[in-house]
């Protein structure tokens, strides 16, 4: 934790706590995805508890694109990206800042959305509740490390916007797959998500590490 | 002389497919078990190994790119240049595998499709590479080759993760033919004809890649052309 993490770190912050864009376009966004899947799939009964986590997931992936989006794209007016380039300071610290933030955001709208869960799809959680204190942030960060990333790759292109989810979510696939089948498991109570835990921890390590080993490569890219 | 060398290679390419063809169809017998229908390993398991093989050598350029981009702008752009070759006859070798699987499937087990660990692996591998493409596609300017080497090494990390996932997941696929448990392994009057195969289509990948290689590399040199005589008018 250097000087320059935390001024990124707070600077991203405190923007968010001044114009809320990014929490509040995730949270509705969200709860339309919620209420859409709820459309489609007509969960009563016990089929509720077997797609809840998928939906939960899928949802938090979908809403978390539109901020990601919106990560870099905040710094290309007043050309701070480009103020940033040229800062004496690794190009990781930055990344790193803006993961920090975003895993705030995403975990903030998890968490107001859960009473929308309970409500909407009658849950009762059968297996060990503690351990869903430990899957949906390893997801999240999965998701969100890597998509800030990607963010930060897409930006260069045109149709950034377009080209985020595209590249994002490929890569993203075998963390949803733990994250759901994780979340599943811990609801119906019926398989040990241990192995997903270990899956979604191993898969983080990985990915973070390689971002922060690349994204000066992306950051400087010319 | 190259083109001499690549012409040859490409006759001997065509002659080996047809023999291949005549191998598979004519010469194999067919299998005890399923019947006819079998003859799609001649084409599926092929093209699997090609797509993967391609896949590999994607990477390779990728790296190859990223370490050599300051020091040796020459290398970096040849290895560019096999990166997006591998990528680009990769997926199309992969989209075959991803079509005579269902073919067999349907018959084999009853079902097109199934979310097995090797099936869903290599829709995801396939879907990687597409990602990459489309990112070659919409990227302009001179950092797309950065840019492009850095999701190919995401990507290519990525696929041993996903093999992982779904193998915990669910397995259907039949176990490896060769080289795997007792019993596996291929009855020697249909070695001979999956042998053939291979080397065919191996062949005939290979003679992509390199045309697409030269494509690559010629649009490359096109490219710097363009740029230094846009440099010179100006001056």
């Amino acid at each position: 934790m250097t000087s320059a993490l935390w001024t990124h770190l707070i600077k991203d912050l405190r923007i968010e706590w001044r114009s809320k864009d990014a929490i509040n376009s995730m949270l509705f966004f969200a709860l339309l995805v919620v209420v859409l899947f709820s459309m489609a799939f007509d969960p009563r009964g016990p089929f509720a508890q077997q797609i809840v986590g998928g939906v939960l997931c899928v949802a938090t992936m979908f809403a978390s694109v539109s901020a990601l989006n919106q990560a870099w794209a905040r710094e290309i007016r007043h050309q701070v990206l480009d103020a940033q380039r040229m800062a004496p300071t690794p190009g990781a610290e930055l990344f790193l800042a803006k993961v920090i933030a975003n895993f705030l955001f995403v975990t903030i709208v998890q968490v107001a959305l859960a009473p929308v869960f309970w409500v909407m799809y009658n849950l009762n959680v059968q297996g060990q509740a503690w351990q869903l204190a430990l899957v949906l942030p390893l997801g999240t960060w999965a998701l969100v490390a890597n998509g800030t990333f990607f963010a930060a790759l897409a930006i260069r292109s045109r149709n950034r916007e377009l080209l985020l989810p595209l590249i994002l979510f490929p890569i993203f696939l075998p963390a949803l797959l733990a994250m759901v089948v994780a979340t599943t498991s811990i609801l119906t109570g019926e398989s040990d998500p241990t192995l997903w835990i270990k899956l979604l921890l191993g898969y983080d390590i990985i990915f973070t590490t390689v971002s922060l080993l690349l994204f000066d490569v992306v950051f400087h890219a010319e | 002389m190259k083109k001499l060398a690549i012409g040859l290679f490409a006759a001997l390419t065509v002659a080996l497919m047809f023999w291949g063809f005549y191998q598979a169809i004519y010469v194999a017998p067919i299998d005890a078990m399923q019947g006819e229908i079998f003859r799609i390993i001649f084409y599926h398991v092929p093209s699997a190994s090609v797509a993967f093989l391609f896949f590999a050598i994607s990477l390779l350029g990728s790296i190859g790119f990223l370490s050599w981009r300051r020091g040796k702008p020459d290398w970096a752009q040849a290895a560019d240049a096999w990166a997006l070759a591998g990528a680009e006859v990769g997926v199309v070798f992969c989209t075959v595998v991803l079509l005579t699987g269902p073919l067999w499937g349907r018959r084999a087990w009853g079902i097109w499709w199934t979310w097995d660990a090797r099936l869903t692996t290599t829709l995801v591998l396939w879907l990687i590479y597409v990602s990459y493409l489309l990112l070659r596609r919409f990227a302009a300017g001179p950092q797309v080759q950065t840019l492009a080497a850095v999701l190919g090494i995401f990507g290519a990390l990525d696929v041993p993760i996903v093999y992982m996932s779904n193998r915990w997941w669910r397995t259907q696929h039949p176990a490896p033919v060769f080289g795997g448990a007792q019993g596996s392994g291929m009855d020697k009057s249909m070695l001979g004809p999956f042998m053939w195969n291979m080397l065919a289509w191996f062949c005939w990948g290979v003679l992509v890649l390199i045309l697409r290689y030269a494509v690559e590399r010629q649009h490359q040199k096109n490219a710097a052309r363009e740029a230094q005589e846009a440099l010179e008018a100006n001056i």
